[in-house]
Order: structure tokens, then sequence, then C-alpha cells
């Protein structure tokens, strides 16, 4: 027994140096190898765990191949004719029973992991409840027992679990926060899952679609923003809370006529499509055109710029999205874009 | 001997087209199978030029999503498939002393069936658009609702052509080899890549059914409105991923277990030494090939089977590891002890051993479910499958092609080309691949058109991007040097290698037409080398000289085929009269094959017969 201690004992460092080699990997925000919560964390556990073992695996062959091949190899004109082995059943159990010794302590916390993780919380009063339904190439987040629904990002609490039921109103998508939790595939409904996550630290993180459903997969990018409970509960209410259209009747009745169509802002308009509801305090525009006062890259502007961009050629940002390119003036488009750009919720 | 009924035998064009020789159907699975690993190489590395910089928009994002559709079937089904074909064909009739194989019209119906379900699914690219739903194809993204064009209904109708004649030729192989083996060869004394072959078809008897079940399903749904996966009407999306899968994890070990033959040969005949631990290795491969069913919905981590069936399907993976390992270590201890010689066969056979681990290694990685979840369809995936796939089985298949070539065409392949090409491909390989598990792991998704600027994707998608040149400039090496070696006269010995182990060995590069003018008698495990060390240089014959029946070329496979191409196109554009036209075509000829009676021919051994094979 004392045997093994010590080994794990020497395991140690090992460990500890994996896991900042590992670290320096990625952004903190995107990276499944800077967990910044539990479920990531365990994910992470397991993960680095695996590593090591294999590390150790690869590390045995290669020296081993090395040395074969260097010591082995033939000297010109050698004509000598090697013993020929059959086989040697010392070796070959030792290298039957080590395996299976590496994948017990594999397998072990794979089965707590998998058992723990599924872990049902979608009758806790205490988690918050979210509904991900994903469509080409959006996603809609609806809170059934607060009465919100909003869309492209998630904005929870720091202090609760976040109850996930996921499916699909079209093809297959796959829910992923890399830094939060590990994916789910959504289904269409009758096979709908459920998972949950939690997220201790404030900030934003990125989430991405992470199973092929079709031209603009590459693109169904979305946000997911921790708040303190407080600015949650504030958000909420104001998600809830009545907008008002624009003074300018003109304006007023054509976003009614051809945004409200499809889009919710507030308690008004179409429920099917994106909830534009404070999308002027959002972190980005269709989940991809970055909001952004310092603009770095081709994708990234201020919420009016996105709005524009997006509203002149929808196809152009994310080909294949079911948004039309709506028949409206260079006028109309800096209105419109104006108008949504301030629609902020303070929380 | 009289000969009672003369034989037309053909010459040129129509003698390619009416073989029924084992080794030039092996010849002919060859070429297309690696005319198709060009293509899928040439849609490979379009995809890395779009992913070489983020935001790129060298190709738009449905062409994108076409060409990775693309290359991921081709390769697995048009390129690795027929060049295992190649193989098995070119060296299992010879390795256990067959004259052919057992149904030697049934092995051209194979290869041209194959032939024309390759040429239909890539003739999508002309018409309208290739299928875009990823080799995998999961519904409702692969429906008709999703997926308008016709390009799905090509990778439906293509594949389940392609698939029969894969059908065709594992069921040929098992017959083969468990009726044809020479006098003596028992089960256990067969050689490593017969057992390989024996396995792998066997795999393929028992998975290829799950893929055409699942095919026909789609093409119901896709041509006849049917309901099987469209869940407004009662199907199920999921039961997709179940059927594909319970085909497509069996199909993995269908493409490694011949590689794994592969290397136990080469390894072997190059250390000079006999294989070590041949009956584990046995005993290996059948696990593997019994795991290998039970493991399927470790793909299906994320879709949400539930923690059981999780943590069930994660131990049973990982078992997988036990066999695998035990294979890795036998190889390394044939070299050990060995004297062992770095020809390029060899190069890629050593090169092989440890980048297999590194896929092996991934793969109980991926196998652990929670962890899955974070690995699960993003890039380490990708850099996983690579790993086995490519550093796996390609590096095995060109291996064995260097290995067996001038038994094929009796010609000894430029060495020095040879190497220039293993190194390039190795390193491209290992430039392109190793980086793409951190991408993975970095939080990039596997199968996407662009990616942002600024996440830390940059640098290693540049990386990634310049191998896979490399890998391409390696393939034209390896293009240059068949093409130099072609023009070379045909001398090659009969063990060009001078360590033969194998009966293949014993008789002349190429052989004649009937492989083995008296079949050998085999006395032993390597049974060439047993002879060679008792100071023979030739087996004993266990027969007398005598007339050997041969089988009658035949153009019937070929119309055939060509008949389920027309009946494909005529379906699909819902044009019966062309459909049933083609069926009818089909039809007619296996009557025809019924009625007509075909004894085949004898030839005589004394007859003149030097080089059989024309190449």
């Amino acid at each position: 027994m004392m045997n093994r201690w010590h080994v794990l004992k020497r395991l140690t460092p090992l460990l500890a140096g994996m896991v900042l080699l590992l670290s320096a990997c990625g952004r903190a925000d995107l990276s499944t190898l800077r967990p910044q919560g539990p479920v990531a964390e365990e994910q992470f556990g397991l993960m680095t765990w695996s590593i090591i073992i294999m590390a150790l695996v690869v590390v045995v062959v290669f020296v081993l191949a090395a040395y074969v091949i260097i010591r082995f190899r033939r000297r010109p004109g050698d004509k000598t004719i090697p013993v020929q082995v059959e086989g040697s059943h010392k070796l070959e159990i030792i290298w039957t029973v080590i395996p299976i010794i590496l994948l017990v302590i594999l397998g072990v916390p794979t089965i707590q992991s998998v058992f723990g993780l599924a872990k049902d919380y979608t009758n806790d009063p205490d988690a918050i409840q979210v509904k991900v339904t994903a469509h080409q190439y959006w996603w809609e987040f609806e809170y059934p027992n607060l009465g919100v629904k909003t869309a492209q990002e998630l904005l929870i609490p720091d202090d609760a679990v976040i109850s996930i039921h996921a499916e699909t109103k079209d093809v297959i998508h796959s829910f992923w926060v890399p830094s939060l939790a590990g994916k789910i595939d959504t289904n269409p409904a009758g096979n709908a899952n459920t998972m949950y996550f939690s997220a201790p630290k404030k900030g934003v993180y990125l989430g991405k679609c992470a199973e092929l459903c079709g031209p603009s997969h590459a693109l169904m990018d979305f946000k997911v923003k921790v708040v303190d409970r407080a600015s949650f509960e504030r958000w909420v209410t104001a998600q809830k809370a009545p907008v008002a259209l624009p003074q300018d009747q003109e304006l007023a009745d054509l976003l009614t006529n051809q945004c409200l169509s499809c889009h919710a802002i507030g308690d008004k308009g179409g429920k099917v499509y994106p909830n534009l509801t404070g999308i002027g305090s959002r972190e980005s525009v269709a989940g991809i055109l970055i909001n952004t006062e310092d603009k770095k890259y081709s994708n990234e502007g201020t919420v009016e710029e996105n709005l524009k961009r997006w509203l002149k050629d929808p196809q152009a940002v994310k080909p294949g999205n079911l948004m039309p390119t709506v028949e409206l003036s260079d006028q109309q488009i800096e209105a419109i874009s104006k108008y949504l750009a301030g629609l902020k919720l303070e929380y | 001997m009289a000969h009672a009924h003369a034989v037309k035998r053909h010459t040129g064009l129509m003698d390619w087209l009416t073989t029924v020789d084992h080794k030039k159907i092996g010849i002919l699975y060859l070429f297309a199978g690696f005319f198709f690993f060009l293509v899928g190489g040439l849609e490979a590395i379009l995809i890395r030029v779009q992913l070489w910089m983020p935001m790129n928009d060298f190709v738009s994002a449905d062409t994108f999503n076409q060409l990775l559709t693309m290359h991921g079937t081709t390769m697995i089904f048009l390129a690795a498939m027929p060049m295992i074909f190649a193989l098995m064909n070119a060296v299992i009739p010879l390795q256990i002393g067959a004259r052919d194989v057992a149904f030697p019209f049934l092995n051209s119906l194979g290869f041209w069936t194959f032939f024309f379900g390759a040429v239909l699914l890539n003739v999508s690219w002309f018409a309208g658009g290739a299928p875009n739903a990823g080799w995998t194809s999961y519904v409702p993204l692969a429906s008709p609702v999703y997926s308008s064009t016709h390009g799905v209904d090509y990778y439906v109708i293509g594949l389940q052509i392609a698939g029969l004649g894969t059908l065709i030729g594992g069921i040929n192989f098992l017959a083969t080899i468990i009726n044809m083996r020479a006098p003596g060869m028992s089960f256990m004394r067969m050689p490593m890549f017969t057992w390989a072959a024996f396995i792998t078809s066997a795999l393929i008897l028992f998975a290829f059914p799950a893929l055409t079940v699942g095919l026909v399903a789609l093409m119901f749904d896709r041509l006849f409105d049917a309901n099987f996966f469209d869940t407004s009407q009662g199907g199920n999306a999921v039961l997709w991923e179940h059927i594909f899968w319970i085909f497509g994890h069996p199909e993995v070990y269908i493409l490694i277990l011949p590689a794994f033959g592969i290397i136990s040969e080469v390894i072997s005949t190059f250390s000079r030494k006999r294989l070590f631990g041949y009956s584990s290795m046995v005993f290996a491969t059948v696990l593997i090939g019994f795991l290998g069913f039970m493991v399927w919905a470790h793909h299906m981590f994320t879709t949400g089977l539930g923690p059981v069936a999780n943590a069930l399907f994660s131990i049973a993976t990982m078992l997988i590891a036990v066999p695998t390992g035990i294979k890795i270590f036998n190889w390394l201890f044939t070299m050990w002890g060995g004297s062992i010689k770095f020809t390029t066969a060899n190069l890629f056979a050593v090169g092989f051993v440890p980048t297999f681990v590194m896929g092996g290694v991934t793969g109980v990685m991926l196998a652990a479910a929670p962890a899955d979840f974070q690995y699960h369809d993003s890039y380490f995936v990708v850099a996983h499958f690579h790993y086995v796939i490519v550093g796996g089985l390609v590096l095995g298949l060109f291996s064995g092609l260097f290995y067996w070539w001038p038994k094929m065409f009796g010609r000894v392949l430029n060495e020095t080309l040879g190497k220039w090409f293993f190194w390039l491909f190795f390193i491209g390989f290992h430039l392109t691949f190793f980086v793409q598990h951190f991408l993975g792991l970095m939080g990039m998704p596997r199968r996407v058109w662009q990616y942002l600027d600024g996440l830390g994707f940059n640098e290693m998608n540049l990386v990634s991007s310049v191998g896979a040149m490399l890998m391409g400039l390696g393939t034209v090496v390896f293009i240059i040097n068949m093409i130099v070696t072609g023009l070379k006269p045909r001398d090659a010995a009969n063990d060009p290698w001078e360590d033969g182990r194998t009966l293949e060995w014993t008789i002349p590069s190429p052989p004649p037409e009937y492989n083995f003018a008296q079949t050998p008698l085999v006395r032993g495990y390597d049974a060439f080398w047993k002879e060679k060390m008792e100071g023979k240089n030739a087996m004993t014959p266990a027969e007398p000289l005598g007339p050997i029946h041969m089988p009658s070329p035949s153009i019937l496979p070929f119309l055939m085929s060509v008949g389920l191409f027309i009946a494909g196109f005529g379906f699909m554009y819902h044009n019966y009269y062309i459909g049933i036209g083609g069926l009818v075509l089909t039809f007619g000829c296996m009557f025809l094959r019924s009625v007509i009676d075909d004894h085949g021919f004898h030839i005589d051994p004394e007859e003149p017969q030097d080089k059989g094979v024309k190449a």
C-alpha cells in the first residue's frame, strides 16, 4: 500500500506541470483547457488524468521503438539470421495486464463522472431553468419559469445551477460552451436533452454550435453572459417591460410592418424568430458580428454598424439563413439600426 | 490433353473489362482506388486552403460543406476500401497457395459495382452539387427538407451500389480463405495479412448490411416521401445515428485490420524474424473485430443516450485498447533482436507504430464519455481519426504497396523516390494533424467553413495547411515513382526482398495466370522461410503437374454494374423508364449468367506461360 501512495505522490508534480502546460492554451472564455466553472473543471480533470496515463504509454512505446530501431538496424552486408523467437508468455501477460490496470484507473473516475454529470436539475426550484432551442443558425433561450425569451445571448446569474433543456426546431445542432461545460446535441423534439452547468465567475463566454447544421454552421456562435443575482433580476424585469416604438410614425410603421412581423421587441411583435429586446446592449449582432467600439477584426464594429451590415445583406453575413433581404432604402436601414442600437436594457 | 472448347481470349481494353483474374482485378482496384485517393486528396487540399487564415472566403460556405462531405466519403469508401481490396486481391490467393479466389466472376462484379457506384457519387459535382450533409449524413440535415439538391441522393444511391461491391468482395474472401488454402495450411499457419483479411471480411459481412438498410430507408425518405427519419411524421432522427454507427464503427476496424496485417508481414520480413507472439496476434485481431461491434454509441455520447449507455460504451471502448496494445508490443518485439532493414516499405511500417499509438491513446481519451463532451465534434476528433486512418491505415497501405509492388507488377519501386515520398508524407502528416488536437481543445469545432480572427486559432491552422501541402507533394513524388518504375524493365526476382517468408515469394513476379504450376505443400507457419532454413529454394509440390482449370473471362459483371448505374440515375430523377431499363439490363445479365453453361478452360503448364499480368 505504501508503495502505491509513493507513486501517486511522485505523480503530483507531473499532474501540476501538465495542468500548467495545458492551461497556457487558448482563451479563457473559449478553451476547454481553461475551465471557468465546476462542470468544465470536472471534465478538464478527467481529460488531464487521461492525458497523463496516455502520455506514459506514449513515452514507453516511443522509447522502446527508438531503442529497437537504432539498436537492431541491419549493418551493411549483414547476412546473419536472427533467432526466430515465437513469443514470450511472460512478456505477453505483462502487456496485457498493465493496460487493463491503466484502464481501471481511468475507467473508475469516468463512470463516477458519467453519473455525476447526468444529475437531473430540471425540477430543482433553485436552479435556473433554460429551454435552449436551436435554429438554423441562431439560438433561442427561453426561461419558462420567468416568462422571458431572448436570442443569441444567454444571460445567467453567477450563483445558481443552470438547468438546460435542449432541442431543435430544424436540424441537429449541438450546444457547447467550452469553458463552462461540454456539449449536448439538440435533437428534434421527442429526443430532447438536458444538462446542467454553473458559472461562478462573472464574464462573457463564447458558445459554439458543434454539429454540422448547414452552410452557416461555422458562424452559429452565441454568448453566455454571467452577472450577479441582482443584475440578473433587473434584467428579467427589464426584458418584460413594454418597449416604446419610435416617435417618428413613419419609422414606427416601417418597424411594425417589416420587422415586428417576425421579431419581438418587448411585448410587441412575432415570437418565432430571434427576439430583439435589448439588442443594443448585447455583445453581438446575429451572434457573429461582435459589438465593440475598438474594432480590430472584420467581424467587429459598433452595434449600429453591425446592425446596418446585417440589414443590408443578411446572406453575406450568414449564408443560408432565413432572414430575407428586406427592401429598405439606405435611410430606412440607417433609421432602423439607430433605433435598434438604442434599445438598451439597464441591468 | 486435348482442349474440348476454345476460349476467346481478349486483349487490350477488353481484357481489362472482362478479366476475372484476381491479380488483374487487384490492379484495377489499385488504380481506381488511387485515382479516388487523389480526388479526395485534392478536396482535402482545398479545405486546408480555405482554412489557412481566419475569415477566408476562398470557397463558399455550401461548397465547403460539399468538399468536406465528399472528402470523407471518397477517402473511406472510394479510396481506402478499394486499395485494401487491391492488396487483398493481389496477395491473399498467393499467400494461401490458391490459383484464384473462390468466385472469380463475383470478384469482377464486386470491382465493377464499386467502380460505377464511385463514378455515380462523383457525377454529383457536375449535376447541381455534391452531397453536403457530412459523410455521416445525419438527418434531418440530409432529409429532403434541409438538403433539397440531388447531392444526398447521389450519396445514397452511389454508396448503395459501391457497398454492394464491398459486400460481394467480403463474402468472396471469406469463402476463399476458408476453402482454398493449400494442403497443410491450417488456420493457425495462415500469414497475418490473410488472418486480417479474413476478419475484415467477416466484419464486412456483418456491418455492411446495416449500412444497406440505413441507405434504403434514407433513399425511401428522399425519393419516395417515406418517413423513417422524419420526426414530424413519427419518424426518428436519432435512429439514423444508431444505424449509421452500427455500420460505421465496425467500418473503422474493417479499414485498420488489413493495415495491421500488412505491418505484421512487412516488419517480420525486414527484421528477418518470425512475428512475435503469432497466436496472441491472431487472438487480438479476432477480439478487436468482436469488440468493434459493441462500441458504436461512443460516436453518440452527446446524443443524449443517458448515463447507463454512456458508461457501458465508455468501458467497452476502452477495452479495445488491450488487444491493440498487445499488437503494438508484439511488433516492437518482432523487431527486437532482429536485423532491421529500412526499405521504404519498412519505413512506412516502422513509422506506423508510434503514429498509430498516438491515434490509439487519443481514442482511449475519447472513450471517457464526460471528457468526450468536450472533445466531441471538435478538431480534437479530427486529429484523432486522421491519426488512426492516415497514420494507421494509409501508412500501412503505402507500406504494403511498396512491399508487394514487385509481386503485382514485376518491378521494384524506386527506393530513393520512395524515401522522399515517405519523409514528405510522414512529416507533412504530423504537421497537419498534431496541432489539430490543440485546436480542438481550445474550442474549435470541426466542419467549420471559417473561424473568427482573434481566437488564437490562426497559427496552428496555418501550420496544418502547410503540412497538408507537404503530404500533397509527397503524393506527387509517389506518382512520379510509379511512372519512373513503370518505364523500367520487368526484372523483379521471385523473392525481390530476399527475406520473403510466405508463399507469394515462391512464384514469379508477376505470377503466371494460374499462380502455382503445382499447389505447394505447407509444412508450417512462414511456409517459404521454413523451406529456406532447410536449404531449399522452392516449395514441395502437393500434386503432380497437370492441366489447370481456369475460369473464363466475362463482360457480364461490367454490364450488370452499368445497369445499376443507369437505374440509379433513373430513380434519382424519377424517370422510371430509365430506372427500370437499367434494372432490366442488370437482371438480364444475371439471367444469362444463370443459363449459359461455362466450364472455363484448361491450361497445360507445359505450354510456354511466362509472365501473366501485363501492367
